[in-house]
């Protein structure tokens, strides 16, 4: 799939936004006075550019709102109104606590139970889609949850705990990674079910020499060599580096250090997450298989 | 209720959903009228809203397409709207080939024109070359330059497919292109030889999706296999070149196993003419004729001599005569002799076909099978041209059809010819279930006028320029031997060019040979690009200068509606409307859009008038017979005898009674074929959808050339002026009478250098050499087969302007067969080096395996220049396309005997494209394609970025 | 809007014969023209004449080469539109409820004005059926030509999607496909209509009919070939011979 700016930016920015907020709700850092202001803004800020970076990626922005009616049967949807209850409760929790002074703990577990919630409909988002089957898996919205709440972790300078999480979570994405790569082979779906032509079928000439809509947006490629190069550069510096540095002597720059390698490896983990993803329409346009 | 396999999460919700308005008006109104988006000529509607083209679909009534349309013809209305229209009339400003020009008044360049040309013709009309490209207007633009007085006419035919033209109507007095058609409705075999798309186009879809729909078998022969042969039930993916051969050794099999049609070979062919054979005669190897000149056959009921059309003559298929010591025997001795000969047996030829013996004798297994085992009779009564009544038509349901394949080979006009004998072999011409004339067809060669170059300063040529020679009186040459024509048509290096040598103008101008011209003047050939060989030096040409700085072709005016490559080579540009502006006549006196069963021609109207100073090209020659005073365009007293084009085509009469359109002719309307012009002829031709037809009456369905009531019937809708049956020949006395000059008999005699060639290539009976373009491209050196095929969804080069078929085909791969990719270890997206004697281009490459494992191939003229088409300079089709153009040659390389002979057919003067050679190297990925010409300047604004276009939402 | 409806009272589609398609891409271009001009923004061409142009359309044709164990290489030309599925994930992921499943017909078809361009239907659907308009930015598919198929200005012979009605070589054919005695359900119980990727659980109304075998070797034929003659002198004999009882 295209690694849109718009879609990376919108999960990882929501991801640490939301897992710092659930910190926060679970009172994993301070909610109070100025610092409590700084993290509720870094917390909010982070969804709230995480979820406005989504809609970059729509042709109709502004009719953003509908997409609030398919709460039903759309992940979308349901994320789209997670997201407002969440940015609401966290809401009502972060006023009450930096305005009044007052931390109502049933509402801040309340918050935090709503903002894993959300970062999981996020993930079914791509979870759910049975074309792309490295994402068709529980271990999609696992990674999701895993790289909010250590992300946030880490914002909230739980500093053995990060260190724990970073390790836990290092060792998920790389065997996640190793599953996915066997995933489309094990769907099921060939270019010979595709086209119901046997199995010793492939493209010979695609339909338009022209571009098109699928062949941007899906059929993206990206050469193994190069997958596995930067699957190495993202485990050194989303896990390693950043848990290496908080194992250090504590200080303010290396936790930073730790905090920008992190996300400077998410960012590169959601790219790969995108681009490396398979989609079966790739079939019909002379993607060799997985 | 869920269909039985509905599995599904239930929705506890009623279902909610938008009410949609399911009858939207379609369009404000039909106009019916013609596409042109290639020749096959199908039946639109045109829907308009607010008085703008909104959307076309097919014609349900139109006998060609019968409701469908191609790619091409439903993409129309972006052809149409194409930002590569050319706006005015252009002149000149830059060098030749820069593309700059500026815009004049349509007063300015016609004056320029009609001075230059008045002045030609007063003292030397040959000076003018005038060449049409795809014209289908072929009937008026050669009447023009007849009245104008010029040799130097043709149109695209020489280099198109003149093989087949000429060797059908040599043969059997008709060809395939779209002049004739399987029987679709009854055939069991079909077999395919060459064919990618052509013109026939959707006839052909059409038809074979009917046999699909019967599970009738559908044979297809190609070294490439797409399309057609993508669905053919059987591929027999056959060496290019060798068809020929290929041919002669089903007939091979066939006679040895007796499976012909004997019956139908001695009545209706000239099987059972006797020959000459006496050696000292004048006619030796001619018909033995009697003193009416008529072929002689013996007739089976007396066993004496009769003429072949002799009242209830029953002629003998085996007949001999013994006549002052020689004996004369019937045409088919010397088809068993020539054919039961063991260089046709299946083992040796199979290698160099390519096709396995075993697989040769099984076709030729099958196609008796078809022909005799399902064998089948008409319940329909008719009466042949000897008077003898036949209560029933016999059927013969194998069918062929063939064009470029076979016939764009220097060896093409004898292999047409050897599949036409094949067909007659096993009587599958003309009966049901068989191949089918188209009327006019069948018209024999000698019913066609001959060739006709008489030059008198000021006054017209003596007749048509363009015509069917019988020997060697008929050819266009000088006493001194030079030809008269520009293109050297009709002389003894390709005497039988029936179609002449487009292919051929540009290098003879340019040389001066046989003698310079002043004026070239197109009219709709792209002859700076694809449809000429040698592209870049004729590029060169067009632009080269004399010792005195002047263009060494001193004038060129071009006709063409878009901003295409030979736009930049003009010194005036006379800008044509589109299809949808302008009338056309689609005319039963050149290519009609005749059906098997019926007669059919056709028009184009304006649907929509032009918003740009542009002129429908057939009213601008209208107007230019009328400034230059030619005769037929102004009467006595010098005034114009037609306002236009549609003026012309309702009231001129080439013969009388006889016009451009055969519907709704005399005064009231109600004749068809012959009578008055009828003023009211156009609006009757747009009330009946464009078109005009005339059902075959039921008894003058088949066996055409000999049925007295189809000839009858032709007499009186004006095919003809007094009935013509005939004889097919599998013998061909035109041939033979070159091949005697060669020997050395008659008056007539070719140079010296041309005899061992026109001795071996020019035999009476189909013979078959090797593509003389194989004696000179070394095959180690060159040793591959290269071919170009047409696309389905793209016409030449003006395709590209069409903003969504350049989305199917923006670039084009060289295509390599599996063993020639894995040879030189060729990866996707590989480039390629591939040479051939004429030059060299690199180009991308791809794999194919269903391809004749010498053979590689592209698509046509894929390849554009940069800033033609109003196509922006990166576009692909500039840096990745390209064309094989540049390495096929007009002249074959020099092979020791100080000659370069052209690369042509030499009977007919075919171009041989399908001959080249090549070698390829893999090398490593250049940024865009080579050769790259410099970008020429567009004379049309630039292209809009996006394309939304809905005339109403 | 977003569910699927419950029932279908008919399943509208399309069976596209696969031994007969020819790839002429002709119902590609009645399908952009006819959709051009009618449901929804037109369909539009972004770089229309430059480098990288990029239009939407309803209806692509592909073409694969099977290489067979015995035998040739063949070429089988595919054109794949949407298949208006039973079990349309597309239709569930959308958010906005602009994709829906037509309960009469079974058509799935976007609402243009609904639609808010996010591209999740496009991911949804293993066959890549939709494309996102590049100048309207919404999302398009096809249609089955919804507004010619029960249109009451244009005669019922026409009231069939624009490419079926063009197809030259006959290669598409609608109809009802709940309907067991429909033509259509005819040819796929006659030549064993078979879905794509049906593993994906879409359930697609759309059948394509194989290819049938090619380049089958049949020598019952070699008797026809049995020689009655090795030289000319012998077949004109023989020839002479065979008349004589005519
Ligand atoms: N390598 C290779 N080369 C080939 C062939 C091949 O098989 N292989 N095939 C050959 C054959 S058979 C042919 S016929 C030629 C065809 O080659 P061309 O005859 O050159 O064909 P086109 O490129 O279609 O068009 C010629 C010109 O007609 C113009 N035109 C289009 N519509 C109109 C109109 O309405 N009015 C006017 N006045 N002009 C118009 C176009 O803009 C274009 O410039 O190519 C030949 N070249
Ligand atoms: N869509 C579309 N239709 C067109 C045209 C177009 O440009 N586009 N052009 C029109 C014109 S001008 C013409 S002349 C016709 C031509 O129509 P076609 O005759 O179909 O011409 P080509 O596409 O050149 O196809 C030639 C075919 O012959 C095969 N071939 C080459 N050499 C050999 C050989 O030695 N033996 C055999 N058996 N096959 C061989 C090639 O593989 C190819 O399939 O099409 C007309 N129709
Ligand atoms: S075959 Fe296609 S392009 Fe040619 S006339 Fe018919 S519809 Fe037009
Ligand atoms: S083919 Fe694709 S777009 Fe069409 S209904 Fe099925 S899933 Fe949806
Ligand atoms: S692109 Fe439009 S139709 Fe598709 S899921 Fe999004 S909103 Fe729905
Ligand atoms: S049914 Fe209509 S919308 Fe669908 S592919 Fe055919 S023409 Fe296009
Ligand atoms: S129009 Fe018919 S034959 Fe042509 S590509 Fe489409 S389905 Fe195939
Ligand atoms: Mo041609």
């Amino acid at each position: 799939m295209h690694p849109a700016p718009s879609l990376i930016a919108f999960t990882v920015l929501s991801g640490l936004g939301f897992g710092l907020l659930a910190c926060l709700g679970l009172g994993l850092a301070p909610t109070e006075r100025w610092t409590g202001t700084v993290f509720f803004a870094l917390g909010f800020g982070l969804a709230g550019t995480g979820l406005l970076s989504s809609t970059l990626h729509l042709g109709h922005p502004e009719r953003a709102l509908k997409a609030f009616t398919q709460w039903r049967t759309s992940w979308l949807s349901r994320e789209a109104w997670l997201a407002c209850a969440t940015l609401a409760v966290a809401g009502l929790y972060a006023a009450l606590a930096v305005l009044a002074g007052l931390t109502v703990a049933p509402l801040g577990w309340l918050a935090a139970a709503l903002c894993l919630v959300t970062v999981g409909a996020t993930s079914m988002i791509y979870g759910q889609l049975r074309t792309v089957p490295r994402w068709h898996h529980w271990s999609t919205p696992a990674l999701f949850v895993g790289f909010a709440v250590t992300g946030g972790i880490l914002l909230a300078g739980q500093v053995t705990a990060a260190a724990v999480l970073l390790a836990l979570l290092g060792v998920a994405q790389f065997l996640a990674w190793r599953a996915g790569d066997r995933r489309l082979a094990a769907s099921g779906s060939t270019v010979a079910t595709a086209t119901g032509l046997g199995p010793r079928v492939r493209l010979f000439e695609p339909p338009h020499t022209g571009g098109n809509y699928l062949t941007h947006e899906m059929v993206f490629q990206v050469a193994r060599r190069h997958a596995t190069k930067l699957r190495s550069i993202a485990l050194v510096v989303a896990f390693i580096a950043p848990a290496v540095l908080l194992m250090l002597p504590f200080s303010h720059a290396l936790a930073a250090a730790a905090v920008v390698a992190h996300v400077a490896g998410m960012v590169l983990i959601r790219w790969l997450f995108f681009a490396e993803a398979e989609h079966v329409v790739g079939l019909y346009y002379g993607r060799p298989v997985g | 209720m869920l269909g039985p396999e509905g599995h599904r999460r239930t929705d506890p919700m009623p279902h909610r959903q938008p009410a949609l308005d399911l009858s939207p008006p379609v369009s404000d109104e039909v106009r019916k009228t013609t596409c042109y988006m290639c020749a096959c000529r199908c039946g639109i509607d045109v829907h308009l809203k607010e008085g703008k083209v909104a959307y076309i679909e097919g014609n349900r009534d139109h006998p060609v397409n019968r409701g469908v349309l191609c790619a091409k013809g439903s993409a129309g209305i972006m052809q149409h709207l194409s930002p590569a229209r050319l706006r005015a009339p252009l002149r000149r400003t830059g060098p030749r080939g820069s593309g700059q020009f500026e815009e004049i008044t349509w007063d300015e360049a016609l004056g320029i024109v009609a001075e230059r040309l008045a002045g030609l013709r007063r003292t030397a009309p040959e000076k003018l070359a005038f060449f049409t490209g795809r014209d289908q207007s072929q009937s008026f633009t050669s009447w023009w330059a007849q009245a104008y007085g010029t040799p130097n006419y043709a149109a695209h035919g020489g280099f198109c497919s003149v093989n087949m033209a000429a060797a059908g109507i040599y043969t059997m007095g008709g060809a395939f292109w779209e002049f004739g058609q399987p029987d679709w409705e009854r055939t069991r075999l079909f077999l395919i030889f060459g064919v990618a798309e052509d013109h026939d186009s959707n006839p052909i879809k059409m038809g074979l999706g009917r046999l699909k729909a019967r599970g009738a078998k559908v044979i297809g022969v190609n070294p490439i296999r797409t399309g057609y042969n993508a669905i053919a039930d059987e591929w027999v993916g056959i060496t290019p070149g060798t068809d020929g051969l290929f041919i002669l050794s089903l007939i091979h099999c066939l006679l040895k196993a007796g499976k012909i049609d004997a019956d139908y070979l001695a009545r209706l062919t000239d099987a059972s003419v006797l020959l000459d054979e006496d050696p000292r005669s004048e006619t030796h190897g001619l018909y033995l004729r009697d003193a009416d000149g008529k072929p002689q056959v013996i007739d089976r009921r007396t066993g004496h001599l009769a003429p072949w059309d002799g009242e209830g003559v029953e002629p003998r298929l085996t007949g001999s005569l013994r006549r002052a010591g020689t004996t004369h025997r019937s045409v088919f001795h010397r088809v068993a002799e020539a054919y039961l000969d063991a260089r046709y047996a299946p083992e040796t030829v199979a290698a160099t076909c390519g096709v396995t013996a075993e697989r040769i004798r099984r076709i030729a297994a099958e196609l008796a099978h078809a022909a005799f085992d399902q064998a089948f009779e008409v319940a329909q009564p008719w009466t042949d041209f000897r008077g003898k009544r036949h209560e029933t038509m016999p059927g013969r349901p194998v069918s062929v059809h063939a064009m470029r394949g076979i016939s764009a080979h220097s060896n093409g006009f004898q292999t047409c010819r050897a599949l036409h004998v094949l067909q007659i072999l096993l009587g599958a011409v003309e009966t049901p279930g068989s191949f089918r004339f188209k009327p006019p067809y069948p018209k024999p060669a000698t019913a066609h006028p001959k060739p006709h170059g008489k030059v008198r300063p000021g006054e017209p040529l003596d007749g048509p320029h363009l015509g069917f020679v019988h020997g060697p009186a008929d050819l266009l040459v000088n006493d001194d031997g030079t030809a008269r024509r520009i293109d050297k048509a009709f002389t003894w290096e390709n005497p039988m060019s029936a179609h002449g040598m487009m292919h051929m103008v540009i290098s003879n101008a340019h040389a001066g040979d046989p003698y310079p011209i002043d004026t070239l003047f197109l009219y709709m050939a792209n002859m700076a690009w694809n449809s000429t060989m040698n592209t870049s030096a004729v590029m060169e040409m067009l632009a080269d200068k004399d010792a005195d700085g002047d263009y060494k072709i001193p004038f060129i005016v071009y006709s063409d509606a878009y901003s295409s490559e030979m736009v930049a080579y003009a010194d005036i540009v006379l800008p044509d409307t589109t299809y949808l502006e302008r009338h056309d006549c689609i005319s039963l006196l050149d290519r009609p859009i005749s059906e098997a069963d019926a007669a059919a021609d056709a028009i184009r109207w304006p649907v929509v008038e032009p918003d740009r100073d542009v002129r429908g090209f057939q009213s601008v020659l209208v107007d230019l017979g009328v400034r230059l005073g030619l005769p037929g365009f102004v009467d006595a007293e010098g005034k114009a005898v037609y306002a236009d084009y549609a003026d012309y085509m309702v009231n001129h009469q080439r013969r009388p009674g006889v016009g451009p359109l055969a519907g709704w002719r005399g005064e009231d309307g109600a004749a068809g074929g012959r009578g008055a012009p009828n003023p009211e002829q156009l609006e009757k031709y747009k009330e009946n959808g464009g078109f005009w037809t005339a059902h075959i009456p039921e008894e003058a369905q088949y066996y055409k050339p000999w049925n007295r009531a189809y000839q009858d019937w032709a007499v009186e809708v004006g095919l003809f002026d007094a009935p013509q049956p005939y004889l097919f020949s599998l013998w061909c006395e035109p041939l033979r009478r070159f091949q005697a000059a060669a020997e050395g008999k008659g008056r007539h005699r070719p140079p010296e250098h041309l005899r061992a060639q026109m001795q071996a290539t020019m035999t009476p009976l189909p013979t078959w050499y090797a593509p003389l373009g194989d004696g000179h491209a070394d095959p180690v050196e060159y040793p591959v087969h290269a071919l170009t095929q047409r696309p389905m969804a793209m016409y030449h080069s003006w395709g590209s302007q069409n903003a969504w078929l350049r989305q199917i085909h923006g670039r084009n791969p060289l295509y390599l067969p599996t063993a020639l990719w894995e040879k030189y270890r060729f990866q996707e997206g590989d480039w390629a080096c591939v040479r051939s004697p004429a030059g060299e281009i690199t180009v991308p490459v791809a794999h194919m395996a269903a391809l004749n494992p010498h053979t590689v191939w592209t698509w046509n003229a894929i390849g554009k220049r940069r800033g033609a088409w109003a196509l922006d300079k990166g576009a692909p089709e500039a840096t990745k396309g390209f064309l094989l153009n540049h390495l096929i040659h007009e002249l074959l390389p020099e092979r020791g005997d100080g000659l370069r002979w052209s690369n042509s057919d030499p009977i007919t003067g075919q171009a041989a494209w399908f001959d080249l050679r090549v070698s390829i190297e893999k090398v490593r990925a250049p940024r865009h394609v080579y050769p790259d010409p410099p970008p020429q300047a567009s004379p049309v604004p630039p292209a809009p970025a996006r394309v939304a276009q809905k005339v109403r939402p | 809007m977003t569910a699927l409806p419950n029932r279908v009272e008919r399943k509208l589609g399309l069976v596209i014969d696969l031994d007969t398609c020819v790839g002429c891409h002709a119902c590609v271009t009645a399908c952009k023209g006819w959709n051009t001009e009618n449901y929804g923004a037109p369909l539009g061409d972004a770089d229309a004449y430059g480098a990288d142009p990029v239009g939407a359309f309803l209806n692509r044709i592909h073409s694969f080469e099977v290489t067979p164990d015995e035998g040739p290489a063949q070429v089988v030309h595919f054109p794949k539109s949407c298949l208006h599925c039973d079990d349309a994930p597309c239709v569930t992921v959308c958010p906005t409820g602009a994709s829906y499943k037509r309960s009469e017909d079974g058509i799935v078809l976007v609402n243009e004005s609904d639609c808010i361009g996010c591209g999740l239907c496009a991911w949804a659907c293993p066959y890549g059926a939709r494309e996102q308009d590049p100048v309207e930015k919404v999302m398009k598919k096809c249609t089955l030509c919804v507004d010619r198929i029960y249109n009451d200005n244009l005669p019922e012979v026409d009231r069939v999607p624009a490419c079926v009605r063009t197809c030259p070589a006959g290669a598409r054919h609608f109809g009802d496909l709940s309907d067991p005695d429909s033509d259509v359900s005819r040819l796929v119980a006659e030549r064993d209509g078979m879905d794509l990727m049906p593993e994906q659980g879409t359930a697609p109304v759309n059948k394509y009919l194989p290819p049938r075998p090619k380049d089958a070797e049949l020598d019952i034929l070699a008797p026809l070939l049995e020689p009655v003659a090795e030289t000319p002198r012998g077949l004109l004999g023989w020839l002479d011979r065979a008349l004589e009882k005519l």
